[in-house]
C-alpha cells in the first residue's frame, strides 16, 4: 500500500508493504542512501535516522509505524544548526576509517547535542553505545562531538 | 571526487592498457594526450591536469579504511609539486596490466609504492618542465618548480602547470630512474596530516560504498547458502518466494565445490532488497548431508588436547638441544595458550553490484583483491578475464575479509541469470556464517630459566589446522618469530587436523594470534625469573643486532624493538604505582615490516574489566607520509584488538557457526573503548605499513595488565568472564 511520509522536509511516497523497514524504503525506494544496512536487528546504529527529532533504529521501524512523524537522514540533517555543527566537527577531526558507520553516529550525535548541548563523557557514552564503528574511531568521535559542542578545539 | 563512480557510473580514468601492456607495471605510462568532457589533459595513467591548475590523481589500492586513498596520492602529489588543495583523488579501476598490484593487503601498500608512486609525479613534474624549456628556448637545467607552476628565475618566466600540461603530454617520458626525488628535508605534503577522501560524501551521505550502488533497472538479489560449507540444495520450493510482492526471480545455482568461489544456493531477485529478503524467508530450503557436518569448536578442541599430548607431526624448525638445556635449566615454565575462530564482520555487510551483458561483465565491487576476484568470475562464467571490467568502490572496512572475493562470482553469477544489473546484499548473518575465519589454535609452550632468569630453551608445539605439510589458509605459523635465533635452544613443533570450512586472512594473519602467545608467556617467564616486564624483555632482546638474514621478510632488528619498548614504558610511566586491583601490561611485537610496543592500564572490579588507557610507540621506518591516517591506525588496530581479546569467538556446531549477529559476536563500543596514545619511534628504514602491525602485541598487554591487575592468568581468548 501506498504510505506519505515527511523526508528531509519535503512529502514522499512509497508503495510498499506495511512491514518493510523504514531503512529499505529510503534506500531502496526513495533513493536517499545515507542510512547503512549493518545488522538488521538494531545492534549496531549504522541505519540510524530521527524521527521527530529522536534516534531511531531504522531497520527494525517498519513503514506503517512511521505515521505522520517528520523522518530526519543524513542527507537532510545539515539543515539543523546542531546537524551542521556536528557534520562541520566531523569534517575538522576528519573522524572516519572506512565511514560506513559514520551517518549513524552523526545522526546519533546530533540528536545527543539537540537534548544536551553540553554532554558529559557518560552522556556521550550513553547516547553513543548503540553505535558501533568497527574501525574503532570512538577516540576521534569523542573528540568531534566535544568540538561540534564547543567544549574543545578542533 | 567524492563517490565519482556511484554518482556517474560512466566516468572512469581514461586509460589505454593495450599500449602499456608490454612495459614495467608501474611506470608504464600511456602518453597519448586525451581531453575529456572538462578539458582535462591525462598526463599518463594516474595524473589529469586541468587548464585551470586543478590536478586529478588516481589511487590505485583499493580504499577500506586504512587511508591508502590519500597517502597514495600524497606521494604522487608531493615529486609533482603541486598544492594539495589543488588535487582531487580518484579511484582507479581495476587493471593489474597499468596498475600492479592493486591489493588492500599485508599493510604493503606503502613499503611497495614508497618509491615508485613518488617517481611517478617526478616524471609528470619532468614533463611540464620539458614543455616549458622548449616553449621558452631555455634549457631545461634552469628551470624549476613552485607548487603548481614552472618557473625561469632568470627571466622571472612562470608558466602554470595547466597552460604546459597539453605540451607536456606530446613529449616523451624520461627513464624513472633517472629522476631525481625531493630530499625529504623539502617535502611540503608528505609528513603533513591530510584528510579522509570522501569526507564531504560520508558526512552527508552522498553514495560512497558499494552498496549504495544504483543503476538504471537495477534489481537486488539475496542469496541462501547451506549452514554447513558447500552444501548442496537437496530440494526446494520456489513458489514461496515467487509470491511475494515484489519478487521477480527466484532460482537454484549449481555452485562448486571451491569454496572462494560460488557454492551451491538459492537465489531471490526483487525489485527493492526487502523484497528479495522477504522471499528468501518465504522458502523452505532442505540441504544436502555434508561432510563436514560433525565438525565442532569442542571436537577440535578435544582433538587438540589429545594431539598436544602425542609427540608432534613435525618439527618445523630446531636450534641448539632444547630437551637438554631444560634438564639443566634452573627453572621450567609451561603452559598452554589457545584463541578461537574469528570472524572479520566489517560493518558493510558484503554486496557487489554486476552486469552481464553481451559477453561482457561489468562489476561494481567493494574488494581488496580485485584481480583474484576477477579470475573467479572468468572461470565462473567461461569468459575471458578481459571481458570483465571491475569498478573498485570504497570498502566499509576490509579486515581481509574482502580478500576473498566470493560474493563478487556469486553477484556475477546471479547476474548472468537476470536480464539486468544486479546489487546482491548479504545479511548480517551471511557475513558471520559464511566468513573465511581467523583460525583458531593451540600452543604448548615450555621454556627453560637459566640462575640469572635468562631463557636458555623455548619451545612451541603448535597445533593448527590442515594436512600434511600444508596448512589451511592462514593457520600456518612462521618458525621464526622472535625469541626464535635470540635463544640458543629453540625448537618450534607441529600437528594438524583437518577443516571443512574456509580460513582466511584477519588483520595482521597469523600474528595477530602469536602476538598473543608469545608475549604472554614472556610475561609469566618474567614473572617466573622475578623480573620486571620490560627489563625482562630489553634482557631478551639483548645488544641492537639483526636476527636473520638482511632484507628477509622476517628478519628482525632487536635494537628497533628495543626503540619502541623503551618508548612505550616512557609514555606509560612505566613501573609507576597504580591503585590496587589496577595494572599495566607490556608486550611487543613485530609484523608487517613493523615494531609495536604497547602498554595497557587495566582496573578490575567485582570481575569486571575496564580498559583505562592503552599507549602504542611504532617504528615504521623514516617516514610516516600521513600521520593523521597513521595515527587513526594505530588507534584503530589497537581497539579492534582490545575489543577482539575481550570479548570474540566464533563457535562451531555441526559445522555451522552457531554466532549470527552483533549480539552474539560483539564488537568493541565507545563506553569500552579506552583512549590510545600513539607516538611514531623514526628510524633509518624505508618506510613501512601501519593497518595491521600495532594490532598483535595489543591481546598479551591487555592479558598482561589482567595479570597484574588480579594475578590471574588468561592464556585462552576471548577473556570474556574469566575473571569474574
Amino acid at each position: 500500500m501506498a504510505f506519505t511520509l515527511t523526508v528531509n522536509g519535503e512529502t514522499r511516497t512509497a508503495d510498499v508493504d506495511g512491514d518493510t523497514p523504514l531503512l529499505w524504503v529510503l534506500r531502496d525506494t526513495l533513493g536517499l542512501v545515507g542510512a547503512k544496512f549493518g545488522c538488521g536487528a538494531a545492534l549496531c546504529g549504522a541505519c540510524t535516522v530521527h524521527l521527530d527529532g529522536e534516534a531511531t533504529r531504522s531497520c527494525v521501524t517498519p513503514i506503517s509505524e512511521v505515521g505522520g512523524k517528520k523522518v530526519t537522514t543524513i542527507e537532510g540533517i545539515g539543515k539543523t544548526p546542531v546537524g551542521a555543527k556536528v557534520q562541520e566537527a566531523w569534517k575538522a577531526i576528519d573522524v572516519p576509517q572506512c565511514g560506513y558507520c559514520q551517518a549513524g553516529q552523526i545522526m546519533s550525535a546530533s540528536a545527543l547535542l539537540a537534548a544536551k548541548p553540553k554532554p558529559t563523557d557518560a552522556d556521550i557514552d550513553d547516547a553513543m553505545n548503540g553505535n558501533l564503528c568497527r574501525c574503532a574511531t570512538y577516540t576521534r568521535i569523542r573528540k568531534a562531538i566535544k568540538v561540534a559542542a564547543g567544549q574543545e578545539k578542533a | 571526487m567524492d563517490g565519482e563512480i556511484l554518482r556517474d557510473p560512466t566516468r572512469r580514468f581514461i586509460l589505454q592498457s593495450g599500449a602499456a601492456a608490454g612495459g614495467g607495471l608501474l611506470l608504464s605510462f600511456t602518453m597519448t594526450a586525451e581531453g575529456n568532457a572538462a578539458g582535462d589533459t591525462q598526463v599518463n595513467a594516474y595524473v589529469r591536469i586541468a587548464p585551470d591548475g586543478k590536478v586529478t590523481i588516481a589511487s590505485k589500492v583499493p580504499e577500506v579504511g586504512q587511508g591508502i586513498k590519500t597517502s597514495l596520492p600524497m606521494l604522487i602529489a608531493e615529486e609533482l609539486d603541486v598544492v594539495w588543495s589543488a588535487v582531487t583523488v580518484e579511484q582507479a579501476i581495476a587493471d593489474s596490466k597499468i596498475y600492479g598490484r592493486q591489493v588492500a593487503g599485508g599493510s604493503m601498500a606503502t613499503t611497495l609504492e614508497y618509491d615508485g608512486l613518488r617517481r611517478v609525479g617526478a616524471s609528470v613534474r619532468a614533463l611540464l618542465i620539458q614543455a616549458a624549456a622548449a616553449r621558452w628556448s631555455v634549457p631545461v637545467e634552469s628551470l624549476t618548480t613552485e607548487p603548481g607552476v614552472v618557473v625561469h628565475a632568470a627571466s622571472k618566466r612562470r608558466a602554470s602547470y595547466g597552460e604546459l600540461v597539453s605540451d607536456a603530454a606530446k613529449l616523451t617520458p624520461p627513464d624513472p630512474k633517472s629522476l631525481t626525488l625531493k630530499d625529504p628535508k623539502a617535502f611540503r605534503i608528505i609528513g603533513k596530516s591530510h584528510k579522509s577522501q570522501n569526507l564531504e560524501a560520508i558526512t552527508t551521505g552522498q553514495p560512497t560504498f558499494g552498496i549504495d550502488m544504483r543503476l538504471p533497472g537495477m534489481l537486488y538479489a539475496t542469496f541462501a547458502k547451506g549452514p554447513t560449507y558447500g552444501a548442496k540444495v537437496a530440494s526446494v520450493d520456489l513458489a514461496p518466494a515467487k509470491a511475494v510482492k515484489g519478487v521477480k526471480d527466484a532460482f537454484v545455482v549449481e555452485g562448486g565445490t571451491n569454496l572462494q568461489s560460488i557454492v551451491p544456493g538459492v537465489a531471490v531477485i526483487a525489485d527493492s532488497w526487502w523484497a528479495a529478503r522477504k522471499g528468501r524467508e518465504a522458502l523452505d530450503i532442505k540441504w544436502a548431508e555434508h561432510p563436514t557436518a560433525a565438525q565442532s569448536s569442542a571436537s577440535f578442541a578435544a582433538k587438540a588436547a589429545e594431539l598436544a599430548k602425542a609427540p608432534p607431526h613435525r618439527t618445523a624448525y630446531n636450534d641448539g638441544d632444547v630437551e637438554t638445556a631444560l634438564k639443566g635449566a634452573a627453572k621450567t615454565v609451561s603452559a598452554a595458550y589457545s584463541y578461537p575462530f574469528l570472524a572479520h564482520a566489517p560493518m558493510e555487510p558484503q554486496n557487489c553490484t554486476a552486469k552481464v551483458e553481451n559477453g561482457k561483465v561489468e562489476i561494481w565491487a567493494p574488494t581488496q583483491n580485485p584481480e583474484a576476484g576477477r579470475a573467479l568470475v572468468a572461470k565462473a562464467l567461461n569468459v575471458d578475464p578481459s571481458a570483465i571490467t571491475i569498478h573498485l568502490i570504497r570498502c566499509g572496512g576490509g579486515f581481509g575479509r574482502r580478500l576473498m572475493n566470493d560474493y563478487m562470482v556469486e553477484a556475477a553469477v546471479i547476474a548472468s541469470k537476470v536480464a539486468a544489473p544486479v546489487k546482491l546484499v548479504w545479511t548480517r548473518e551471511d557475513d558471520i556464517q559464511h566468513d573465511f575465519y581467523r583460525p583458531a589454535g593451540w600452543h604448548n609452550l615450555t621454556a627453560g630459566l637459566d640462575a640469572n632468569g635468562a631463557v636458555v630453551a623455548w619451545k612451541d608445539h603448535f597445533v593448527t589446522f590442515g594436512e600434511g605439510e600444508t596448512f589451511n589458509t592462514s593457520a600456518g605459523m612462521n618458525s621464526t618469530q622472535f625469541p626464535c635465533r635470540a635463544v640458543a635452544n629453540y625448537r618450534h613443533d607441529i600437528s594438524v587436523m583437518q577443516l571443512g570450512f574456509p580460513t582466511g586472512y584477519l588483520r595482521a594473519p597469523g600474528n595477530n594470534a602469536f602476538g598473543f602467545v608469545i608475549q604472554g608467556f614472556t610475561d609469566e617467564l618474567a614473572h617466573a625469573a622475578g623480573k620486571d616486564p620490560v627489563a625482562f624483555r630489553r634482557e631478551m632482546l639483548g645488544a641492537p643486532r639483526l636476527l636473520g638474514e638482511p632484507g628477509k621478510g622476517d628478519s628482525f632488528d632487536t635494537g628497533r624493538m628495543r626503540g619502541v619498548l623503551d618508548l612505550a614504558a616512557e609514555m606509560s610511566g612505566w613501573g609507576r604505582k597504580v591503585p590496587k586491583g589496577t595494572g599495566l601490561g607490556v608486550a611487543c611485537h613485530f609484523s608487517h615490516l613493523g615494531y609495536v610496543a604497547v602498554v595497557i592500564q587495566a582496573t578490575v572490579k567485582d570481575g569486571a574489566i575496564k580498559v583505562d588507557k592503552a599507549w602504542a610507540a611504532v617504528d615504521c621506518g623514516r617516514q610516516v607520509v600521513n600521520p593523521s591516517g597513521a595515527e587513526q591506525q594505530v588507534q584503530g588496530s589497537v581497539l579492534d584488538a582490545i575489543g577482539s581479546a575481550l570479548y570474540q569467538g566464533v563457535t562451531f556446531e555441526n559445522g555451522a557457526a552457531v554466532n549470527s549477529n552483533f549480539g552474539d559476536f560483539p564488537l568493541l563500543r565507545i563506553a569500552d573503548a579506552p583512549p590510545v596514545e600513539v607516538r611514531f619511534k623514526l628510524s633509518d628504514n624505508n618506510p613501512t605499513g601501519l593497518g595491521e602491525p600495532a594490532y598483535p602485541p595489543t591481546p598479551a598487554a591487555l592479558v598482561n595488565a589482567l595479570f597484574a591487575a588480579t594475578g590471574k592468568r588468561i592464556r585462552s581468548l576471548p577473556i570474556a568472564d574469566q575473571l569474574a
